[in-house]
């Protein structure tokens, strides 16, 4: 038991870590990066690693390490703007919901039931489509199908804060409504509505790159791990390590954000557990 | 059974709402698009349309009414199995869909049948021996399932399948062997949450009463886990399981792009690319029908499987 309670927390501390560095990596990417990620060298086209490019140059004879430490920064911050916008919808809507309860609490069940009908990648991709490919459009369609999800979990938190003993207490001793739900409802939902975000920036993360990697996001010559990845399919029999390294990058930066969410999630659980 | 009956007749009747929202949504998002739908359809010949021509189409598509009139005329046509026809090929977008749909439901079939063969053996046993090599490996393997990018193991599949072995064709669907990277890529990304799911699952039901009765009336350990245990075991999983055969059923967009497997996913990606709005509203209605009907089994399956549920 001890030595499983040990590699939970290993895992939790590594993702940790690797979150740590990407965030550094997209906060400080002008000064990490070698060279200009948008900067053309056909003379340099597909060269290999060397001191001027670490990890080789692209099929434009961009630096690939370059294009990679800012393609962390595209989706770390479209990332956290879609999770920003998502909550900024979800949190209202669950909190009225699970408080109001009744009519409200009816009519916006069903209406999410009609939205959650619909596979979020799928709507997701018709709304991109009838938008037109870019990456603002992808973000309206991303939070116009994502928020329903969340509003339910919200909910379904309310409802079970709402039953609480200090929630009875408050209302007998008169506090308002708004005063109960900003400073007693909320407040002791923010932590597992934190969990709940750290446990999806990776999930965030892996569809903006995919639909990038359709054409349908970011677009070129915008630094993205997803257009890396899309534009090395041409040359994977000749250069497959161009397709090596924005795969990996995506896979240990969702990685890192799981873990970490999966870590926090854990500890969520011991602390409530101690709590009753 | 009658309690059974009634309860499928109420979800149906539940179903009435969701339906008509999911119809006013998809002819909503029709109108989202930029410009009028009769001009984008005349200019998909490359000939700028003459404004008679335009009204004229624009009356047989019955563009030229009030709002709500347009929504009822076009879900007359939708209930006639009419989801109109497409922008590019001029043929009608629900014959096509019926074209696509067997590729589509062979590729699902095939990932389902590999995420089972993966998280099934790895989930019980992870349970059976948790903290142990097997559990980890369960851990591990649960955790790349769901960091790995679906597009990316595609591309390495290609590359050391294809390229390199030379085992499997490159893409398109063409004999049984084509069908195994693609069904391979999907039923790994699914594979991870069963894993840890089963696992869970079975050691809450392996801690159950009636377990402990059955091993105490000496039955032997296989057939306590597979009889007994599993049933209750994978009730958890099912659900789920109707969630993720309505996403594939959806065409895995990006997998059957890669793979060029002429499914339904891939139609709808060229859709967009087209600009073909209305085979995107048909493929939008057709999916939100199919995730709609495939819940509604699930719960169906789930009244068969846990008798408590048909006694509430």
């Amino acid at each position: 038991m001890f030595r499983t309670g040990l590699f939970k927390n290993n895992g939790a501390k590594l993702g940790a870590g690797i979150v740590l560095v990407f965030i550094i990596a997209g906060l400080f990417a002008p000064w990490l990066s070698p060279s200009d990620p948008l900067q053309i060298h056909m003379e340099h086209k597909l060269s290999l690693p060397s001191w001027q490019y670490p990890l080789g140059t692209d099929h434009l004879g961009r630096c690939v390490l370059s294009r990679l430490i800012y393609g962390t920064r595209t989706s770390l911050y479209y990332s956290f703007i879609v999770l920003a916008i998502v909550f900024a919808i979800s949190i209202p809507v669950g909190l009225l919901a699970g408080y109001a309860g009744g009519k409200i609490d009816h009519l916006m069940m069903r209406i999410t039931d009609i939205l959650l009908a619909f596979p979020s990648l799928i709507l997701s991709l018709a709304i991109t489509a009838m938008l037109g490919p870019s990456m603002k459009n992808l973000l309206i369609a991303f939070t116009a199908v994502w928020w329903t999800g969340y509003a339910r979990v919200i909910r379904s938190m309310v409802l079970q804060i709402k039953e609480r003993g200090y929630i009875t207490a408050a209302k007998a001793s008169g506090t308002s409504h708004v005063h109960i739900i900003l400073r007693h409802i909320l407040l002791n939902a923010a932590r597992p509505i934190l969990v709940l975000a750290s446990m999806e920036v990776g999930t965030i993360m892996l569809s903006i790159a995919g639909l990038s990697f359709l054409g349908l996001g970011a677009q070129p010559p915008t630094p993205e791990w997803g257009i890396m990845l899309n534009d090395s399919r041409a040359y994977m029999q000749t250069e497959p390590r161009l397709m090596l390294y924005p795969g990996m990058v995506i896979m240990v930066a969702v990685l890192g954000f799981n873990l970490l969410g999966e870590g926090l999630r854990r500890s969520a659980h011991d602390f409530n557990s101690e709590g009753k | 059974m009658r309690p059974i009956l009634r309860y499928l007749l109420q979800r149906l009747l539940q179903l009435f709402p969701v339906l008509l929202g999911i119809s006013g949504i998809t002819f909503a998002l029709m109108r989202l698009t930029p410009g009028d739908p009769a001009e984008i359809m005349l200019r998909a010949d490359g000939i700028k349309p003459t404004y008679e021509a335009i009204e004229a189409t624009r009356h047989a598509m019955g563009l030229d009414g009030p709002v709500h009139m347009q929504y009822f005329h076009w879900l007359y046509r939708v209930l006639h199995l009419d989801l109109g026809h497409s922008y590019s090929s001029s043929r009608p977008v629900f014959t096509e869909l019926m074209n696509r749909s067997p590729a589509t439901v062979l590729l699902t079939g095939c990932s389902v049948l590999a995420a089972v063969l993966i998280a099934l053996p790895m989930g019980i046993g992870s349970a059976l021996y948790p903290g142990r090599l097997l559990d980890r490996m369960g851990r591990v393997c649960a955790l790349l399932s769901v960091s790995m990018p679906s597009y990316w193991l595609s591309l390495l599949l290609i590359y050391y399948g294809a390229v390199k072995l030379r085992v499997f064709p490159v893409m398109g669907m063409d004999g049984v062997s084509s069908v195994i990277l693609p069904a391979l890529t999907l039923g790994f990304g699914m594979a991870g949450v069963y894993i840890r799911l089963i696992r869970s699952s079975l050691l809450d039901v392996l801690r159950m009463p009636y377990i402990k009765a059955a091993r105490a009336k000496g039955l032997q350990e296989w057939i306590i886990i597979t009889i007994h245990a599993l049933r209750n075991a994978l009730l958890p999983s099912l659900t789920l399981l109707g969630v993720n055969i309505a996403g594939l059923l959806g065409g895995s967009v990006i997998v059957e792009t890669i793979f060029s497997w002429p499914g339904i996913g891939k139609y709808a990606i060229e859709a967009i690319f087209a600009k073909d709005y209305i085979v995107i509203q048909g493929y939008v209605l057709w999916m939100a029908v199919v995730v709609v009907l495939i819940n509604l089994t699930v719960d169906w399956l789930h009244l068969l499987l846990d008798p408590r549920i048909r006694l509430r």
